[in-house]
């Protein structure tokens, strides 16, 4: 079991992009080879700004309620898991359905894969590897006294509105103090119609 | 006869760069390591704590370190796939020598031919031309025995005084004061010329902890780095302006009363002049030279002159300048303004490029140093070393010349032969061109890699070193904190470590007096001694206290510096010039290493860059690191996952200078400048300033930056103009003819 008062913590503001989350990921025993990560830049053209999506580990996760096979499982400490490999059909409903576009299907297995917070290490009272290695902490594992302690500039959330959806999650995101004042939830529709902001260097002459 | 034996392309078939996949036993999810060896990371100067998984002699993966303070478990992709470097295809197993006729140009040797044969060269080049006919170049990735003992084996089994080192391109003007947990709690954290995200990632989580704590952060950099992006005040300086930004804030700290005039008066002499010198940087004339709007400047004197406490580092972005020093003293300058130094959230330091960045330069590889940073051309230091070493002080040679002088003095004539080790010059020196025809003109080159690095192409002999992990020792890392790098596998073939390789040579060249040593910890036993009274004494440190303790700080006495009496136990200094502190030089009479034991302020001196843009070449240069390679790539360009992550060198240009040359994202650009020129694909990013361009320099031949960049250097410090010149770019007419013939990383 996943010791019941350890969270996974995201802040994308600390990220600097370095990859080093996707390169321990791949280093995983249960899925050596394959990084169940993605790191990607928002806007390359136009900001450094780059955000690590793992599995958020849903309450009640789309990719299971999709699933017709029934072939992904949510352990009893809120851990949702790859799919059962006896069981998944690779038909991909979990890929498009997710709204947070974690789960992959790996064609040369016929398989859904997906970050299962590195249950082999969790379970065992240890870290994920990403959040161990990540040098900005943008990845954290720990305990809601410790974050609260370690980052009093920002407070963790977990209830995400897509559209209609509602979703509520075991990971967090931290977001600024007065941010989560003003809603405790994020409209993540919404900030996908912002921009990064000016440039920075529009005083400077060619 | 260094030239290259064959055609490039057949000797990188044969020798690499080819890519280390996880296969076999690093993609198992079954196997179990037989032995988990606590080390360290082998590339930057951070040192991360490592632990590496070994079984059947080949290190299969890594575990994190969590106890290691400085780092607790935390990695870049560099440090998460070190572990690739090992049991690669391209490793050396045999000396080679060169030979026309061989495949790729080089022909394998027994070791103990080869050894003879390199020895009977030195030999003969020597008693034809002089014992300065023979330069060493070595490197500050080394341990520091090693370094410690190719100082010895230059001046004493060579009796040459050519040996100079990579640490030359680096961290030169390095120093560091504080531990840097001492950052958490600083009110305001100012780092110049440092792109902390990618060249020392583990330092990002303690600028954003002590922030999170409290602390403005302000970037000075020509690009908004990812460190930048979320900083408090961002200063998008001019490249080659910074010894100029520093002198307007300390103008404006002085015009507004933010300097701490007791400190000033009881601790430092100096002030007077450099407030003199600042005079002149009215905020318009800094707005106008640094291209810093003035708003920002004003900040950051507001920020740094009003705070309560403060730290400030830099890196080669302010150092790598043909006014590199003045720049540096310009930041200390604004140190020393505040008195922000010697107390916790108080500091200054260097963030150091490679792994034994202290330790690799003070203790004897520097061409003007001796062991324990002592003076080569002060008598009393010759003597104290020629007593440990069992020489006549009369046979230590004086002081050499800086790495690049010696490749002039190879084109010259004066240096006939060379030995490299841990330092690849065709692709990290600038104007590499001039490298290039200068190895062409050695008599005799004898390069020892685990792999063929590139400058090694050239090499008359190339006998097979170690890796990180197949040697222990000590590295002086980041912090000036001492910590042993633990061996993990056996060298495989006829592969030695490095400093058996040494002696082997000191042996068959019948001059082994000193080079008997039959492990690390004895050269290092050697090295306390040597080091003890100079001002890097380590004296105190022991292999079992670095472990005990997990890293010791230098100085760490064995004596007490004041009375002489043996202590049991010295705890090592983490923190610099405190108060009170006692140090070899002052005797008592203050913190600072100076004979009164105040600090100097030095006018900081702005000049422009050599090289600057005119009508010419009308955009500057600036070149440097990605996060997943590391310096000239001998190991990161040999890790497939590595180079997956940045594959090529790329051109960055801001949108408006790409619209206004006709240039798309993507597109094939000609980078030229009067060194030379080179076709990069182009990467259009708002993210530098639109009068700049930069490119990455860890690639070699047609990709390297450094065919562009000027041999321009510091006149005190030596240290090369890396970080501007002048240079024109244009759309190419199609993909260069590299483009097809070889695989990205080559």
């Amino acid at each position: 079991m996943k010791p019941e008062h350890l969270h996974f913590f995201i802040d994308p503001s600390r990220c600097i992009g370095c990859q080093s989350c996707v390169q321990a990921c791949s280093e995983c025993d249960t899925h050596r080879g394959e990084s169940m990560i993605h790191l990607d830049y928002i806007d390359r053209a136009n900001s450094v700004q780059t955000v690590p999506v793992v599995c958020m580990h849903c309450e009640q996760p789309t990719c299971a309620e999709v699933c017709p096979a029934d072939a992904i499982k949510r352990t009893a400490d809120g851990v949702v898991q790859s799919a059962r490999k006896p069981r998944c059909i690779a038909c991909g409903n979990c890929v498009v359905a997710c709204p947070f576009g974690v789960p992959e299907v790996y064609e040369d297995r016929k398989l859904m894969m997906k970050c299962d917070m590195c249950y082999d290490r969790t379970s065992v009272g240890k870290k994920p590897m990403c959040a161990t290695v990540c040098p900005s902490q943008a990845l954290f594992y720990g305990s809601a006294e410790e974050i609260a302690l370690l980052r009093p500039m920002s407070e963790p959330i977990n209830r995400f509105q897509f559209g209609q959806q509602t979703i509520t999650t075991r990971v967090f995101v931290m977001a600024p103090r007065q941010f989560v004042r003003l809603a405790p939830g994020l409209d993540v529709t919404a900030v996908l119609d912002t921009r990064p902001g000016q440039d920075v260097f529009d005083h400077v002459e060619i | 006869m260094a030239t290259i034996p064959v055609d490039e392309l057949a000797i990188i078939n044969r020798f690499g760069p080819h890519l280390s996949a996880m296969t076999g036993t690093r993609l198992s999810t079954s196997v179990e390591p037989e032995t988990l060896v606590k080390t360290h990371c082998c590339f930057c100067g951070q040192q991360c704590g490592i632990q590496l998984k070994v079984r059947d002699n080949q290190v299969i993966g890594f575990e994190p370190w969590e106890e290691f303070p400085f780092n607790r478990g935390m990695l870049c992709p560099k440090g998460v796939k070190r572990y690739l470097q090992g049991s690669h295809p391209d490793r050396l197993l045999t000396a080679l020598r060169r030979d026309p006729s061989a495949p790729g140009g080089f022909a394998e040797m027994p070791y103990e031919d080869a050894i003879a044969r390199v020895a009977s060269e030195i030999a003969r080049l020597q008693s034809a031309h002089g014992a300065g006919s023979i330069g060493v170049l070595s490197g500050a990735s080394l341990t520091t025995e090693k370094t410690y003992l190719l100082g010895k084996f230059a001046r004493v089994c060579l009796k040459t005084p050519f040996i100079d080192y990579n640490g030359r391109l680096c961290m030169v003007s390095a120093g560091v004061t504080n531990p840097w947990a001492d950052m958490i709690g600083s009110a305001v954290i100012w780092v110049a010329g440092s792109n902390v995200a990618e060249c020392s990632p583990i330092t990002t989580n303690y600028l954003w902890q002590a922030r999170e704590q409290g602390a403005k952060i302000i970037i000075q950099d020509p690009r908004l780095t990812p460190i930048a992006r979320t900083c408090d005040l961002f200063l998008p300086v001019r490249p080659g302006r910074d010894a100029a930004l520093f002198a307007g804030v300390l103008q404006l700290m002085i015009g507004n009363g933010w300097i701490d005039r007791a400190f000033i008066d009881a601790h430092t002499t100096g002030f007077d002049q450099v407030a003199e010198y600042c005079s002149q940087w009215t905020l318009d004339k800094t707005a106008a030279t640094t291209g810093v709007p003035a708003a920002s400047i004003e900040k950051a004197a507001a920020l740094w002159g009003r705070s309560p406490s403060g730290f400030m580092l830099h890196a080669r972005g302010i150092e790598h300048h043909s006014n590199g020093v003045q720049n540096v003293l310009g930041s200390i300058n604004l140190v020393l303004a505040t008195g922000r130094i010697g107390r916790p959230h108080c500091g200054y330091g260097t963030i150091v490029g490679q792994a034994n960045g202290q330790g690799g330069r003070e203790h004897g590889q520097k061409c003007d140093q001796l062991p324990g940073l002592r003076d080569i051309s002060n008598p009393e230091h010759r003597k104290y070393i020629a007593g440990v070493w069992g020489i006549d002080e009369r046979e230590l040679p004086g002081p050499g010349v800086d790495a690049y002088e010696m490749f002039r003095k190879i084109d010259a004539g004066e240096i006939k032969g060379l030995i490299s080790i841990c330092f690849n010059p065709k692709v990290s020196l600038p104007d590499n061109s001039f490298v290039t025809r200068c190895l062409e003109k050695l008599e005799f080159y004898v390069a020892i890699d685990f792999f063929l690095n590139d400058t090694a192409l050239h090499a008359d002999m190339v006998l097979p070193g170690s890796l990180h992990e197949e040697d222990e020792g000590t590295v002086t890392q980041v912090e000036g904190r001492i910590i042993k790098i633990n061996k993990a596998v056996d060298c495989p073939g006829e592969a030695r470590q490095d400093w058996r390789i040494i002696q082997d040579i000191a042996a068959a060249l019948g001059r082994p007096h000193g080079f008997t040593f039959t492990e690390p910890r004895a050269i290092f036993e050697e090295l306390r001694i040597a080091s003890k009274g100079g001002v890097a004494d380590y004296s105190g440190v022991t292999y079992e206290k670095i472990e005990r303790e997990m890293g010791v700080f230098w100085p760490c006495y064995a004596n007490d510096p004041k009375t002489g009496e043996p202590i049991a136990d010295h705890p090592g200094t983490p923190r610099l010039f405190e108060p009170g502190s006692y140090n070899p030089i002052a005797k008592g009479a203050g913190p600072f290493y100076f004979p009164d034991g105040r600090a100097r302020f030095n006018v900081a001196d702005y000049r422009v860059p050599a090289d600057d843009v005119s009508d010419e070449f009308p955009t500057f240069l600036t070149t440097g690191r990605v996060v997943s390679q590391f310096l000239s790539g001998t190991q990161t360009r040999r890790i497939g996952p590595l180079v997956n992550q940045y594959p090529e060198p790329r051109l960055e240009l801001h949108p408006r200078l790409a619209a206004s040359l006709g240039i798309s994202d993507r597109d094939w650009v000609v980078a030229e400048t009067r060194r030379g020129t080179m076709t990069v694909r182009a990467m259009v990013v708002n993210t530098i300033r639109p009068d700049t361009v930069f490119i990455p320099y860890h690639w070699a031949g047609k990709k390297s930056a450094n065919q562009l960049t000027v041999a321009a250097q510091d006149p005190i410090s030596k240290i090369p103009q890396y970080k501007v010149c002048a240079c024109r770019v244009r759309r190419a007419d199609g993909p260069p003819s590299y483009d097809a013939a070889l695989e990205p990383q080559q």
